[in-house]
């Protein structure tokens, strides 16, 4: 884990510096209209190179690049590094390649925020669980008003249909790796 | 599987869109000229007063502080529930029978919601309340002097949180129970819980002209946790709401067992409905401990006495009383409307708003619309009760207060913002983040029939990078907005003292006309105050001595004292002779194991000292009150226990 902070730190520079630039350019457009930016503060963009969020380590992850695309597509990125706890349960790409073609490309439009939204925060729970510990539940609230139910089989739980992979304890809670999208029961 | 998770250098881009340099949380994100603005509505020219008092709890501090708005300025720190050495509350003889209870003296409380007094559904200004949660207790606080001259223990109890909130004639102090317990008390194994313990919620009463608080009565309700009440005002005062939690009745992992069922309740007490039963000689005084400590501002003490039974009501014996609401996901917050007839409860693990109908609870309930009972009470349909949903508004509702004007504002701790949203449409209105994780907010005039909008502001949990770090742990901040527009501005951010739970604000001209300046030394009743120097004298009754000193700029008198012998207990009765505002003196003597006194003008205090050494020992005045501030000190004579010093004492000549 030590190196990975250690790459995270100076990744962490270097998307400071690049930001910068960004804002920057930006502010300089935006003075002469009347629009307000869209909020881009919160504890999500807090420098702190000493504690990990579910957020970070989401970031952090080559095998969830797709997630990370969605939850900034989302904006929901301070719903996942307050102080929580917050577990996520975090497809990794090959889950969401799984889905029926098209899928993702859909959701990942502005006009399907909402729906996209919904559907992220249904991996969301306020909580703190490790895997072992999961298995003392039926069900689990999630953060977009829905449950999520929970089996033991052979011994593992499993979320939504899906596995456990790995998980990975953050400063604001856990995430589990799965290898399924959960998708919420339509209403 | 941590090699699945090393970073690449193509995860950059990605992160470099999350983050961001400006990080200031400007409220609309301009700068320059124009955020000067925001500073000029904050700004309270030197010698000019904030328009607004707030009452800030102190949480684990155990206190009250108080603010000034839109300044944000702390104007004084009041001591309620734990010993407070810059004042010598709880230290001093006077004051520690306030902290006194039925497990002895408890020197640190955690206090939790102040609620200023209210007359004709308006607040009044006359006193303030706060509930303590750890040793459950309502305290009293005179807003004439500040002072905490009142604190009720509440017996049957157990994490006094749904407290503590007044009633619209503060006929009443509600304080419910958070953790059920066995009642009453005794030992029975833990796993009995379910349908053994019981919840009590607690209903003082208030004296209209003195203030003196005395329980009323208890209703025994079934073992859930109760979190949150607001009492109904206009059309529905005369009841009383509490949110529930745990109704799955678990006494173990209760972030687990208490998130089973889909919806817990809100209950609805008809207190009004008890009131008249209690009064007809309806339910029954049981057996019970608690300490009644009662401060008397004439002769500066506190009496602590032992109360030894409680009138409790079993609700199923008085039909009609209390009907159960069921809301989502375990509410936290209870508000009430101005009107009276929206009830608010937030599921903290929802992601929506419920709003009940008081009018649609009164049909439901004379058209006997049962959705079958919880321990004989009974339990109304959901969708009979409810006036509405605010859909998905944000993450983790936790508490909503009203402006008056037909608006709602709801904190969102996992979301962390503050809602903006209207009654009866339930459309959201605005949104503007906290920084960060708020818990309570505040708008002036909060419970009660009569907001008085202006500003709002949110008392956050997590302070992390808002000010100047200071090592791990930060004070708590708040963040003041403008809610007079369409859109709330973010106009501060104002640290806070110990953790802030809910506040009470109001605007100031009321407390500040009444506020005392002075105590009257004509006045002074305490037993052993000496009113003029002529007054001062040193007694001795066995090994126990009694110091009549009295303090005036800049001496004591006595100042000079002999004879004092090891094992004796001297008591230092001060009496400050200024009748001049703001001038108290100070008092200490060299290795006492206390702390402090510090005098008001009028006041007596009363200080104890065990000596444990022999030689002689300053005291001097602990508060800057004179040019000659510095020459206000004396000398006392510590003497082997079987030397034969003389008792003797002077003031301006030398002991011979």
């Amino acid at each position: 884990m030590k190196l990975i902070k250690h790459l995270f730190l100076i990744f962490a520079i270097t998307a400071f510096i690049c930001s910068c630039k960004k804002e920057t350019s930006t502010t300089s457009t935006v003075t002469s209209t009347e629009k307000e930016l869209p909020e881009r503060t919160g504890q999500a963009f807090i420098e702190d190179d000493e504690s990990t969020t579910v957020l970070s380590i989401a970031i952090g992850s080559k095998d969830h690049t797709t997630l990370v695309a969605a939850v900034q597509a989302a904006q929901l990125e301070n719903a996942l590094v307050n102080a929580g706890p917050l577990m996520v349960f975090a497809p990794t790409n090959e889950a969401f390649a799984a889905l029926p073609e098209g899928t993702v490309e859909n959701l990942l439009k502005p006009e399907n925020k909402d729906a996209l939204a919904n559907i992220l925060k249904y991996h969301v729970t306020p909580g703190n669980y490790s895997k072992d510990f999961l298995k003392k539940f039926k069900k689990l609230g999630q953060a977009n008003n829905g449950y999520v139910k929970v089996e033991v089989v052979e011994g593992e739980p499993i979320i939504g249909g899906a596995k456990i992979l790995a998980s990975i304890k953050a400063g604001n809670g856990i995430v589990h790796v799965i290898d399924k999208v959960l998708l919420p029961p339509s209403k | 599987m941590k090699k699945n998770l090393i970073l690449t250098i193509a995860m950059v881009t990605v992160f470099a869109a999350f983050t961001s340099c400006n990080n200031s949380g400007n409220s609309n994100g301009k700068s320059g000229a124009l955020s000067s603005n925001v500073a000029e509505k904050v700004y309270v020219a030197p010698g000019e007063y904030d328009e607004f008092y707030a009452f800030i709890s102190g949480g684990y501090s155990g206190n009250l502080t108080v603010y000034g708005l839109p300044s944000g300025r702390m104007f004084k720190e009041i001591p309620v529930f734990s010993q407070f050495a810059t004042s010598g509350y709880g230290y001093s003889e006077e004051t520690k029978p306030m902290l006194n209870t039925s497990h002895g003296f408890v020197p640190w409380g955690d206090s939790h919601h102040p609620d200023i007094s209210q007359t004709a559904g308006e607040i009044d200004g006359r006193f303030i309340f706060i509930n303590e949660n750890n040793t459950p207790r309502i305290a009293k606080i005179d807003l004439k002097t500040f002072e905490t001259t009142e604190i009720i223990e509440v017996p049957n109890s157990a994490g006094n949180h749904s407290s503590s909130f007044v009633t619209e004639n503060t006929e009443y102090v509600v304080a419910g129970t958070r953790f059920s317990v066995p009642i009453p008390q005794r030992d029975m194994p833990i796993k009995d819980y379910k349908g053994n313990f019981q919840g009590a919620l607690s209903f003082i009463s208030v004296a209209p002209e003195t203030g003196n608080m005395d329980i009323k009565f208890q209703v025994l309700m079934p073992g859930f946790n109760y979190d949150l009440s607001h009492p109904g005002r206009g059309k529905s005062h005369g009841w009383f709401f509490f949110t529930t939690y745990n109704t799955e009745e678990a006494s173990t992992l209760l972030e687990v067992n208490a998130s089973q069922n889909d919806k817990d309740f809100i209950a609805a007490v008809n207190w009004k409905k008890i009131e008249e039963y209690v009064n007809n000689g309806g339910g029954k005084m049981m057996p019970a401990d608690y300490a009644h400590n009662v401060y008397d501002e004439h002769t500066h003490t506190a009496t602590s006495t032992m109360k030894k039974e409680v009138r409790v009501v079993n609700p199923v014996d008085v039909p009609g009383a209390v009907f159960f609401l069921p809301t989502p996901k375990s509410p936290h917050g209870c508000d009430v409307d101005p009107s009276g007839e929206y009830i608010v409860g937030n599921g903290k693990l929802s992601a929506n708003l419920t709003v009940h109908s008081f009018t649609k609870m009164l049909a439901a309930i004379e058209g006997k619309k049962f959705d079958g009972e919880a321990y004989g009470i009974p339990v109304l349909k959901f969708e009979d009760v409810l006036a509405g949903s605010v859909e998905q508004p944000g993450l983790g509702p936790l508490h909503t207060e009203f402006d008056g004007q037909g608006n709602a504002y709801t904190t969102f701790f996992i979301s962390s913002e503050v809602v903006k949203w209207k009654l009866g449409t339930w459309e959201v209105i605005d949104r503007k983040p906290t920084y960060y994780s708020v818990g309570h907010l505040t708008i002036p005039g909060g419970n009660s029939g009569k907001p008085q909008g202006k500003y709002m502001f949110a008392m956050n949990k997590i302070t992390k990078d808002r000010y100047l770090p200071t090592g791990p742990e930060m004070e708590h901040s708040a963040q003041l907005y403008d809610i007079s527009g369409e859109k709330m501005e973010l106009l501060l951010d104002f640290p806070t003292h110990g953790e802030p739970h809910y506040a009470a604000a109001m605007r100031a001209d009321l407390i500040k006309e009444r506020s005392q300046k002075i105590y009257d030394l004509e006045d002074n009743k305490h037993p052993y105050a000496a009113k003029s120097d002529a007054e001062t004298k040193v007694v001795r009754d066995g090994n126990v001595v009694h110091i009549y000193m009295t303090t005036i700029r800049s001496h004591f008198s006595p100042d000079n004292i002999e004879g004092i012998k090891l094992g004796d207990k001297v008591y230092f009765h001060v009496t400050n002779l200024e009748q001049d505002f703001d001038v108290p003196h100070g008092f200490a003597v060299l290795g006492q194991n206390t702390s402090e006194l510090l005098i008001m003008p009028g006041q007596t205090k009363t200080s104890v000292w065990e000596p444990t050494k022999v030689g002689v020992w300053p005291f001097y005045c602990t508060d800057f009150c004179s040019a000659l501030h510095q020459e206000m000190q004396g000398y006392i004579r510590v003497s082997a226990a079987n030397a034969s010093t003389p008792l003797k004492w002077s003031m301006g000549e030398d002991i011979e």
